[in-house]
């Protein structure tokens, strides 16, 4: 079935200047993301790092640490894979470079004017969409310039068929488009305040689908798209199951954009819409381990690569990281488990694993994947990648077993009621005293992390001014299935 | 490695339908796609707007003074809603530690909500008379004054930076169009309402040996703190203890 012959297709001159930039930028915000990450993980272990600033407190910094790793880390990385497999599987240039080049500034734009927003605090309050209007409409400006390119590119492809990475992108462009237009529907009163078109629980709702499908079309689904692309490559190996992968891929993007209300278990939103929310949260248990099963068995024959290759390394950490936080979080959206785990550290461990194990070594895997794709040299320290794995490993294991103990922990203690029926722990303070070991050992955790991630930065300028081995690596490589 | 090697092998009939019929039409692709993606929100979102449906409402509560206004737009710029959800679950221990559990119309003219999702520090939609107003004044100057251990960064410049009454003018004509049952009077009557109900915080403060100005935020603060969940308790109350 090899109806398209890789040598009656002329090799298109593909633009990988624009891959460059965006894997610039992803290495760059990723470091600053994740400082900022462990800074407010210090002020909550002791209170003086909030330096007495209005501007550095926790309150403006979380969502400076949440926007940078989402959308410039995750957005950066996203655009990287994005730009890079979609010539090289529709075996064509990118539809427009100026296109490219506006998506490129715009978006660094956008994520300059929230580092400065943020710690000023211009927010609308709603977690991962903070920013103030203005930069609101910037965003939707950008995301529709990339989204002509985007499409333009699918439109002039010299392939008939479109890849299954394409489609998780392509799910990508339009989901967050439609989520963050409704979300973002505000009346301004000055240049820098509005007031949300949506009042109260609606509002809530409103939010926690916009909240929920941030981490579902901008967290996996892209993501799922480069497993799909840079995994088989890496492994040389085929994809496991093309049936499957149509499956789950209907079935995670029909099932997940219900599953926001599990946000607001035990809240006075109406029953129905909660219930929902946990019944397809439940549900989307199943596409997502396809997805992991399809990730995981594409590596059958290529396990024993796993003990001297950090880029199957990283990537195989990363789906096992997707499978076990799909699993938790259906777990955690059952009532009776969300009324314990709801609002504590349990959550914030939760949410790590997959950000710092799914997202953060996918990325990994993929960018030192294109170190010598894109440079056209080794990695000028190639053992330094194993360090940075085994840092980041280890990082994220202490992350969320703190998380864990600390959010069962406090879970608990706020419930306890005594024999006589009166509060076990009637002090808040004194359940929050207690939780500070488990603060030090998320701190270490993020350190560990972070340093893998300040390793990778050096490694790549190294590389890049020149001390690695030059690799003969065609720019033209040919795409691996279509 | 050929083209279709990663796919061989596992393409039954129906693969062949999807390949033939959606991967090689991308616009159809996206419509589908779209449509898939649409359901789940559509659902969920729109019975909100449909009686019955939707959240229940009541008339027990009123929208926020302009005092309360600036103080919640200041609540929102330092965060407070990260560490402090405003949301007490219908559950033994929450009643216990926090009060009647939240109701549906409490939250009618919240724009943006502030439930919150973390616990970092306790709830405080029952916080209302809890404490004096000179308790929020001492605890946002510096926690641990009021609360040995805890690990809230303090918030001196509350104390000493002004609300702007032009600048809350704007929010409450902001909030009416977008739904908020401000009148024109309300809007224009911002300046006065903030002055006179600063007044009374000022003498409340007083009374305790703080010296203020009704135009400081720290003001505005206590305002909107003193109002957490103040008509929902009384209202409540009234319905045999809101258990």
């Amino acid at each position: 079935m090899s109806q398209v012959g890789t040598a009656a297709v002329p090799m298109p001159n593909y633009d990988d200047d624009i891959v460059r930039k965006f894997f610039g930028a992803t290495v760059i915000w990723g470091a600053v993301g994740m400082l900022v990450g462990v800074i407010i993980a210090l002020q909550i272990a002791w209170w003086p790092a909030n330096l007495g600033l209005p501007w550095t407190t926790f309150g403006r910094l979380r969502p400076l640490h949440t926007n940078a790793v989402i959308f410039a880390f995750g957005g950066n990385i996203c655009f990287t894979g994005i730009y890079y497999s979609m010539q090289r599987l529709l075996k064509v240039r990118m539809y427009s470079d100026l296109l490219s080049k506006l998506h490129f500034w715009g978006w660094q734009g956008i994520i300059v004017a929230a580092a400065i927003t943020l710690p000023l605090g211009m927010t609308q309050s709603k977690e991962y969409a903070e920013l103030i209007w203005p930069i609101d409409i910037a965003i939707t400006v950008v995301w529709v310039i990339f989204a002509i390119n985007f499409f333009g590119t699918i439109a002039i492809r010299k392939v008939k068929h479109i890849y299954v990475a394409i489609w998780f992108y392509m799910s990508f462009v339009i989901t967050i488009a439609v989520l963050h237009i409704v979300n973002s529907l505000a009346i301004p009163a000055t240049l820098f305040r509005s007031y949300p078109i949506f009042a109260g629980l609606t509002d809530g709702l409103v939010q926690w689908w916009y909240g929920h499908n941030a981490v579902g079309f901008f967290l996996t689904t892209p993501f799922l798209g480069l497993m799909y692309y840079f995994l088989p490559r890496a492994a040389d190996r085929p994809v496991y199951s093309y049936r499957l992968s149509i499956v789950h891929f209907w079935g995670l993007v029909f099932l997940y954009i219900w599953a926001g209300p599990h946000h607001l278990l035990y809240s006075a939103l109406p029953d129905w819409a909660q219930t929902l929310g946990m019944v397809f949260s439940v549900m989307l248990l199943a596409p997502s381990w396809g997805g992991m099963l399809n990730g995981l068995l594409t590596l059958r024959g290529a396990w024993d690569r796993l003990r001297t290759d950090p880029i199957l390394k990283f990537m195989v950490v990363a789906v096992s990281f997707y499978g076990m936080s799909t699993f938790e979080g259906p777990m955690m959206s059952i009532r009776a488990v969300n009324g314990l785990a709801h609002f504590t550290n349990w959550v914030i461990g939760h949410v790590h694993s997959g950000a710092l194990g799914w997202v953060g070594m996918m990325s990994f895997g993929t960018l030192y994947w294109l170190v010598p794709k894109l440079w056209k040299r080794e990695l000028a320290y190639p053992k330094m990648a194993t360090q940075h794995f085994w840092l980041a490993t280890i990082g994220i294991v202490l992350y969320t077993v703190s998380m864990w103990v600390a959010g069962l922990m406090e879970g608990l203690q706020w419930r306890a009621v005594n024999d006589a029926g009166q509060l076990a722990n009637p002090f808040f303070l004194d359940i929050v005293n207690r939780l500070m070991p488990y603060y030090w050992m998320r701190l270490l955790g993020g350190v560990l992390y972070l340093t893998g991630m300040v390793m990778f930065l050096f490694n790549l300028l190294k590389t890049i001014k020149g001390s690695g081995a030059s690799v003969s690596e065609e720019t033209h490589a040919p795409a691996p299935a279509v | 490695m050929t083209n279709n090697e990663h796919i061989d092998g596992s393409e039954k009939k129906y693969g062949q339908f999807h390949r033939r019929v959606l991967e090689s039409r991308g616009g159809l692709f996206a419509v589908l796609t779209t449509i898939a993606i649409l359901i789940g929100g559509v659902v969920e979102i729109i019975p909100m707007y449909t009686a019955g449906a939707g959240p229940e409402t009541g008339d027990w509560v009123t929208p926020y003074t302009p005092l309360e206004v600036a103080g919640r737009d200041i609540y929102i710029r330092e965060g407070c809603y990260l560490c402090h959800s405003q949301w007490v679950r219908p559950m033994r221990a929450e009643v216990l530690r926090y009060g009647p559990w939240s109701r549906a119309p409490e939250y009618q003219y919240d724009r943006p909500f502030l439930l919150g999702s973390r616990r970092m520090g306790p709830d405080l939609h029952r916080l209302a008379q809890k404490y004096p107003d000179a308790w929020h004044y001492e605890h946002m100057r510096d926690p641990r004054s009021t609360s040995p251990g805890s690990v809230m960064p303090p918030y001196p410049w509350l104390l000493t930076a002004t609300v702007d009454p032009d600048d809350v003018q704007k929010s409450v004509r902001a909030l009416k169009k977008a739904g908020v049952p401000y009148t024109d009077a309300d809007v224009e009557g911002v300046p006065a309402s903030l002055a006179a109900q600063g007044q009374q915080i000022v003498t409340s403060l007083a009374a305790t040996g703080v010296e203020t100005t009704a135009d400081t935020e720290i003001v505005a603060m206590i305002a909107y703190l003193q109002r957490l969940g103040r008509e929902g308790k009384a209202y409540l109350s009234d319905q045999g203890g809101g258990e």
